[in-house]
């Protein structure tokens, strides 16, 4: 069961991940932090299929994690999501193009052991 | 009456390759301080989300409508309003910092966890833990010294 909540916690997370940094990269860069603006960008995303095709994977992610908050400790819990973060850096590499160098290799590869220690 | 136009004004007396090094700057100072909102959200909304979930007690089902009715204790009430303070953070930050600057940068918040842990709830923090810490933090330094966005072809390095 926990095997299965980890792998639901994961895997829609990064997908979601994905998505959302698609999206806003689509809707360009937030310079106006008005409550006006912060509606419009509201409006803007509910038209925004990359952010819409990423709530349902989010959604899956989020309820995920409180079923496994609920059944295993925080320290277990959160950390374990970790080991999305090297899919996630793929993903961005190859989807979104990104130009990963090797020091955001090594750094992300280092926050991913780091958070991985703080769970044992 | 003549209206004054400021970014004409500005594209006509700052320079282009100083106007450069200005938004650079700008865009540099911006993901710092929304980076610190996503982390304090994300560090708050998680621990009240345990602290609501440990009391309301454990949450095994396929359907969502248990996790809903769990909202209205106040705890996890406070957590999803500071989950959803993380989501919306996050997405602007996303709108202009690549996925791989933020992923890294924003996990600043375990360790902070762990601290936080340590100090205020006394919890036993061992060497590996600590080991741990120090880990994220020096992953997230060399991070830090990328540029937030490599996209659009507006990479400059710091």
């Amino acid at each position: 069961m926990i095997g299965l909540l980890v792998f639901l916690v994961v895997v829609p997370g990064a997908v979601g991940d994905l998505l959302n940094s698609a999206g806003m990269k689509r809707h360009g860069e937030i310079k106006d932090w008005s409550l006006m603006a912060l509606l419009r960008l509201c409006r803007d995303l509910l038209h925004n299929f990359y952010i819409l095709a990423s709530i349902p994977a989010m959604a899956i992610s989020f309820f995920a994690l409180m079923a496994l908050l609920s059944v295993s400790q925080l320290s277990f819990a959160v950390p374990i999501t970790a080991s999305s973060y090297i899919l996630e850096t793929l993903l961005a590499k190859y989807y979104l193009k990104e130009r990963v160098d090797w020091r955001r290799w090594v750094g992300t590869t280092l926050v991913a052991v780091g958070v991985a220690l703080l769970s044992i | 009456m003549h209206r004054i136009n400021a970014a004409k004004l500005e594209d006509e007396l700052i320079p282009p390759a100083e106007r450069r090094k200005w938004h650079t700057h700008l865009l540099i100072g911006k993901t710092a301080i929304v980076s610190l909102v996503v982390i304090g959200t994300n560090v708050v909304g998680n621990y009240a989300l345990k602290r609501g979930l440990a009391q309301v007690g454990a949450v095994e089902s396929w359907s969502p409508i248990p996790y809903i009715r769990s909202f209205a204790h106040p705890w996890v009430a406070i957590g999803v309003i500071f989950m959803f303070g993380w989501l919306t953070s996050r997405l602007s930050l996303l709108s202009w910092a690549d996925l791989t600057y933020v992923l890294p940068v924003t996990s600043f918040s375990y360790a902070i966890s762990a601290v936080i842990g340590a100090v205020y709830l006394n919890e036993k923090v061992s060497i590996l833990h600590w080991i741990g810490i120090s880990t994220i933090v020096l992953g997230i330094l060399l991070v830090v010294l990328t540029y937030p966005r490599t996209t659009n072809g507006s990479e400059t390095d710091k």
